[in-house]
This record gives structure tokens, sequence and C-alpha cells, in this order.
């Protein structure tokens, strides 16, 4: 753990703040002040302070971008507005890295062409993760998914696994998949739900919503 | 001067391109181009042929699959490589192709307009393999930008 990392996590201990955060990272898309303010239910001037701070920590992005469809002269300036910030941060009290291991066995396996067992474990790994009474949708959001609807379908807005991802795409992609068919599988439900259908800045991984597929 | 980025990749097919055992890949073939024709950034590729299941054919060697292409940015390759249907064909490749312990894969920098050819693709795969990424033969794994990378048209031809 750094203390840049703790000190950009610490920013997010204030609730309206917080909620900000959440608001804005939960639509897929930037979000202006006006929005971020009512969705908030405080006042704009607050809610452009917050996301302002954020941005600071480096937690959100800003930019500036037209909210309307008119141009020209009279039309304004544009709005400033706000996304998810690409970084990520990690506090752990004693310090933990479990990321560089991870990394690590990635490799091993990659060099192995160990990854059918990798899935296997995968998918056993999936069946235990539905805590007691939890849905699909309550379990992958625990575990930082970030579900959200679109049509017939259960997408995922943010990958859990992202700098792996990164590193060993096959392999994590591969095993994420095995983790969701296990956990539907865990739930009772038709592992066939879930499929790969890969999206640029989100996760590999989409379900569909009825069992009827 | 605006850079765009080759990528070229072989693979080691397990049997004919025409045999049963390939089918599945050729079906694929058209699909997968569609996308990448289509994608963000794409900027050209290698055909084989009118046919949209046309393979690249070349002098290196029976059952040997040839990707080439250009890209406007790592973020463009990546997204249509990982981030789009084409992942589901990539996990399926130890059904149509051999694993090998070997660089398949490379990378570099072109200037804009540069349409490359495949003798220099394959020399700088032969760079990869012989020295490992460097700012003229590189992977996504260690990659390196295109201020990095001094365009040396010979530099592929002289260390063949």
């Amino acid at each position: 753990m750094s203390s840049d990392d703790l000190g950009t996590v610490a920013a997010l201990h204030d609730p309206v703040r917080r909620a900000v955060y959440e608001y804005v990272t939960s639509l897929g898309r930037e979000a202006g002040r006006n929005e971020t303010a009512e969705a908030v239910g405080v006042q704009r001037t607050l809610a452009a302070f917050h996301l302002d701070k954020l941005v600071e920590a480096g937690l959100l992005e800003a930019g500036f971008k037209r909210l309307t469809d008119r141009t020209g002269p009279g039309s304004g300036r544009p709005a400033k507005v706000y996304r998810r910030a690409r970084g990520e941060w990690q506090v752990s009290v004693p310090a933990r890295d479990y990321r560089t291991l991870a990394l690590l066995l990635a490799e091993a396996v990659d060099r192995l062409g160990g990854d059918e067992a990798a899935d296997e474990a995968a998918r056993r790994a999936g069946a235990r993760l539905a805590g007691e009474g939890e849905d699909l949708g309550g379990a992958l959001r625990r575990r930082g998914y970030e579900p959200y609807e679109e049509g017939e379908d259960l997408r995922l807005r943010n990958c859990p696994f992202h700098v792996l991802s990164q590193e060993h795409p096959l392999l994590v992609c591969s095993m994420n998949l095995a983790l969701c068919r296990g956990l539907l599988e865990g739930l009772g439900d038709d592992a066939a739900r879930a499929r790969l259908d890969p999206r640029p800045g989100e996760c590999c991984v989409a379900f569909s919503k009825n069992n009827e597929s | 001067m605006v850079m765009h980025l080759a990528q070229l990749n072989v693979a080691h097919m397990r049997a004919p391109v025409d045999s049963p055992e390939l089918a599945d890949f050729v079906a694929a073939l058209d699909p997968i181009n569609r996308i990448s024709d289509e994608a963000p950034g794409f900027v050209w590729r290698l055909k084989g042929g009118e046919s949209p299941q046309d393979v690249v054919k070349h002098d290196y060697g029976d059952h040997l699959l040839i990707n080439f292409s250009v890209w406007e940015t790592r973020d463009s390759l990546w997204d249509f490589v990982y981030r789009s249907a084409h992942l589901g064909v990539l996990q399926r490749r130890r059904e149509w192709f051999l694993r090998v312990a070997e660089p398949y894969s490379v990378m570099w920098w072109i200037p804009r307009g540069h349409v490359p050819s495949l003798d220099e693709g394959m020399g700088r795969l032969e760079l990869l393999k012989a020295h490992g990424p460097t700012p003229e033969a590189f992977t996504f794994k260690q990659f390196y930008d295109s201020s990095e990378a001094a365009w040396r048209p010979a530099a592929a031809e002289v260390r063949k």
C-alpha cells in the first residue's frame, strides 16, 4: 500500500462525495453537474465541489461537452462533464500484495498450458460465490462487477480482474467466464446464460436475462 | 509524423486449411474479418483474395496461417483482438492451431500511409525471436510507444 493510494481512497470518506462518485460511475457515460446534483439530492454548487474534489484526488476525469444539440452563437459554452478515471487504488492494512503473485501465477499457468485446469478451478469457485439468499445480481454487485440491464441482457460494467486481464486476457477472460458459469450453477441456474461478449472498457461476460435461451 | 501500428501473427494449423478439422475456423473468417474491417481504428489488412474466406498465400511454409494488419493505435488493435467477438475465436485456438514456444505475434510502428510488405512483417517477427521485444519489434506485454520507435525501414531487412 502506498500512502498516495490511502489518500486517494480517503477522498471517498465523505458520504455525499461517495454518493456522487457512485452515481457518476454507475452511468457508463459522462455525467454533468446538474444531473449529479439531482440524483444525489444536493445543491448544484455542492455537487460541483465534490466532483472537482474527486478529479483532484484522481478518481474522476473531467472534460467539456455540449449537453444540448444546439450549436453556434447563443448555444452557450460546453458543460463540464465527469467520468471514472482509469487508474485503480488499493488499500490493505497491514500491507498485502496479491496482485503481484496472481500475475506470476497467471504467467506460470500460461507457460504450462494449464488453462483447462484453471477454468475448472474457477468454475468450482464460482459455484461457492453466491452468499446465503443472494441472487445473481446481488452476488455480481458484491463482487464488484457493477451489473446493469441492457435489453434482454445483464451486462457487467467493471472487470474486477482488470490488471490481470490486461496482462493475460485469454487466460483471465476464460477463467472469468468459467467463474460466472459456476456462479449460475451454484444458484441452481442454467450455466449457459453466461456467455463471452466482450466490449471495450467492460467485463467480457454477459448474461441472458431469462432462462429460456 | 503520424504513426500507425502494424501487427503480424502466424499460427501453425493442425491440419490443411480445407480439412474438416479447420472448418469451424474457416467459417469464422468472414464474420471476424467483417468486425475487423469495421472496427474503429482499423487501417489495413493483407487479404488472400477477393473471397472473405481466402487466407494469405505465402512461401513461409505449409500449414502456416498469417494475419497481417495495420491499426491507428494500440487500443484500437487491443479492442479488436480482445474486446470483440474475435476473443471467442481466440479462445478456441487450441482446436485448430499448435502450441508453439517461440513468439508468434509481433508489432511495430510505421508512418501513416506506408503499406508494409509481408517480408517486412516476417522480418520483424525474426527480430523479435532473435532479440526479444525492442522498439523495432515488440508485443502487447512489452509495448513501446511510437515516440520510442525510430522508424528504420532497413532494420528488418538488414538483420534478416
